[in-house]
């Protein structure tokens, strides 16, 4: 399970001082920052959605087998967690989860887009502390974000914030996934951001999951990159950006926040299914630790597996170590170099220093990217699928969907 | 941009706020407030050792001292005491 990384020699003695990021590299007795996907269900097909959802998995934890996962988060003083899926409010118990996660101070964050946000639901979120609600949108105009998350999904989003922002909610923010197609649009988004009283999210489009599939099309191109990181330098300070765009330090200066890899040091996933993954975008059984089903549970897992041992100990070798910009960028993001056939001690196929694109070029073509095993995407046409890998076929007859269809004697 | 409503002052007895956990790793704590939702750091064991003893003295220069901080370094830990009031982890006892 851990022959996936390179080799490292024995990890160093933890140092006494120093910068907090030297510490985080040899991780935490628990996470910052964990990631938890409650379902793996979703009313969406979004093209580039990094964990491959569609279709509730059968394995999914129980409403009691989640209450006790947070019993274990409240006792490890695991303060917050980020929710998603899937979609999570689809989940019939999900605001009971919400409450109870409160309940036993950890605080929820959750990400939808907005299917379950009514009038209602949104009263009751506003009258709720210690919750935060991300909307998704990844498209500033409803063209540009349905032609990836689906027909109707930038309505649904529009009007879940417009029932935020009627209710009194304080603080929600809207989530974007920067692309190819909206990378023009951050100035477009921050409007509209401000126009609901909601802070503005943007995070980094990752090869994960489906992301794979439209990652050449859709990832920033250099140039976009260049204007990202200017843009960010003059609003990073109001935006949120889950820390995830560190690699575009390696430009000059560095970014606000936390300029390194997080993977099993200060953040990891929970899957629907209890599947302990180093990272939300490392659904891949070469990252995954164990499960909190286990016997010892997520803590046992947290601090004992043998994966995140490996991730704690910082990188020695590698080419990017003998960079002059290693300090900056710390060679990237390891699910964005696994998922693109990349070598993780290698660069990032986005280094802005150019060394991706050289490192993509050498690729060996016959050897193709890893793929995740782990797959719940829709098996036949959603409502409203999106549309940027060409219109879905419609069948013919309505019949020729039955899953007896074609069977002699039917 | 207006004043802090408390400067930071190492002469007032001085506590963990209420609202405040503490969590600690290796390096030092992780400190989290959960009326205003900042994560903070404590990046070492004395200033743990500090932060939790405030509520048992006098002064907040009187911690310092039975923390066994030694003169030269006081004035490191009183930055850092002020920047902890400034994102209310501490609070003034009253």
């Amino acid at each position: 399970m851990t022959a996936v990384l390179p080799p490292r020699p024995p990890a160093p003695e933890r140092p006494v001082g120093g910068r907090l990021i030297d510490q985080f590299e040899y991780g935490l007795d628990a996470p910052i920052c964990l990631t938890w996907e409650l379902t793996y269900a979703c009313n969406l097909a979004c093209a580039h959605c990094l964990s491959s959802s569609g279709r509730r998995d059968p394995r999914e934890l129980s409403t009691a087998e989640a209450e006790a996962v947070i019993d274990e988060l409240q006792r490890m003083q695991v303060f917050y967690v980020n929710v998603g899926g899937g979609e999570p409010t689809v989940r019939p118990d999900f605001w009971h989860l919400l409450d109870y996660a409160i309940g036993h101070d950890v605080g929820v964050k959750f990400s939808t887009n907005g299917v379950k946000l009514d009038r209602t639901r949104a009263t009751q979120l506003a009258a709720t502390d210690y919750v935060d609600v991300q909307i998704s949108l990844d498209g500033a105009t409803a063209e540009v974000n349905d032609r990836v998350r689906g027909t109707g999904s930038y309505a649904t989003a529009i009007r879940a914030l417009e029932n935020l922002a009627e209710a009194g909610m304080k603080d929600f923010k809207v989530s974007v996934v920067v692309t190819r197609e909206n990378a023009g649009q951050l100035d477009a988004f921050k409007a509209l951001t401000d126009s609901f009283g909601a802070q503005l999210r943007i995070t980094r489009l990752r090869p994960s999951g489906r992301g794979a599939d439209v990652w050449d099309q859709l990832h920033p191109t250099q140039a976009q990159q260049r204007d990202l990181y200017e843009w960010l330098l003059a609003n990073g300070e109001n935006v949120l950006t889950g820390d995830s765009f560190f690699h575009l330090s390696a430009f000059g200066e560095a970014l606000p926040g936390l300029n390194l890899c997080g993977a099993g040091r200060v953040v990891c996933l929970i899957d629907p299914v209890g599947d302990v993954y180093a990272c939300p975008f490392a659904i891949h059984e070469n990252f995954l630790a164990g499960n909190v089903r286990d016997e010892g549970g997520f803590q046992r897992v947290w601090q004992s597996s043998a994966l995140f041992a490996d991730l704690r100990s910082p990188q020695t070798g590698g080419a990017c170590t003998k960079c002059a910009h290693f300090d900056a960028c710390r060679g990237g993001c390891m699910a964005a170099k696994f998922f693109t056939g990349l070598p993780l001690d290698g660069p990032d196929p986005e280094c802005v220093q150019g060394y991706g694109e050289t490192a993509l070029a050498a690729r060996d073509l016959e050897l193709l990217p890893p793929r995740s095993s782990v797959d719940h995407s829709h098996t036949g046409p959603v409502r409203g699928q999106p549309t940027l890998l060409g219109v879905p076929s419609i069948p013919a007859r309505i019949c020729d969907e039955s899953p007896l269809a074609g069977f002699p004697g039917v | 941009m207006t004043a802090p409503a408390t400067a930071f002052d190492p002469a007032l007895p001085w506590r963990r706020s209420r609202s405040v956990a503490l969590r600690p790793e290796p390096f030092g704590a992780l400190v989290y407030s959960f009326a205003n939702r900042k994560l903070s750091f404590l990046k070492s064991k004395t200033l743990v050792s500090v932060v939790e003893s405030l509520a048992d003295h006098p002064s907040a220069e009187a911690t310092l001292v039975a923390c066994g901080v030694p003169e030269a370094r006081r004035g490191a830990y009183v930055k850092a005491l002020a920047d902890l009031a400034r994102s209310q982890m501490i609070e003034v006892r009253t």
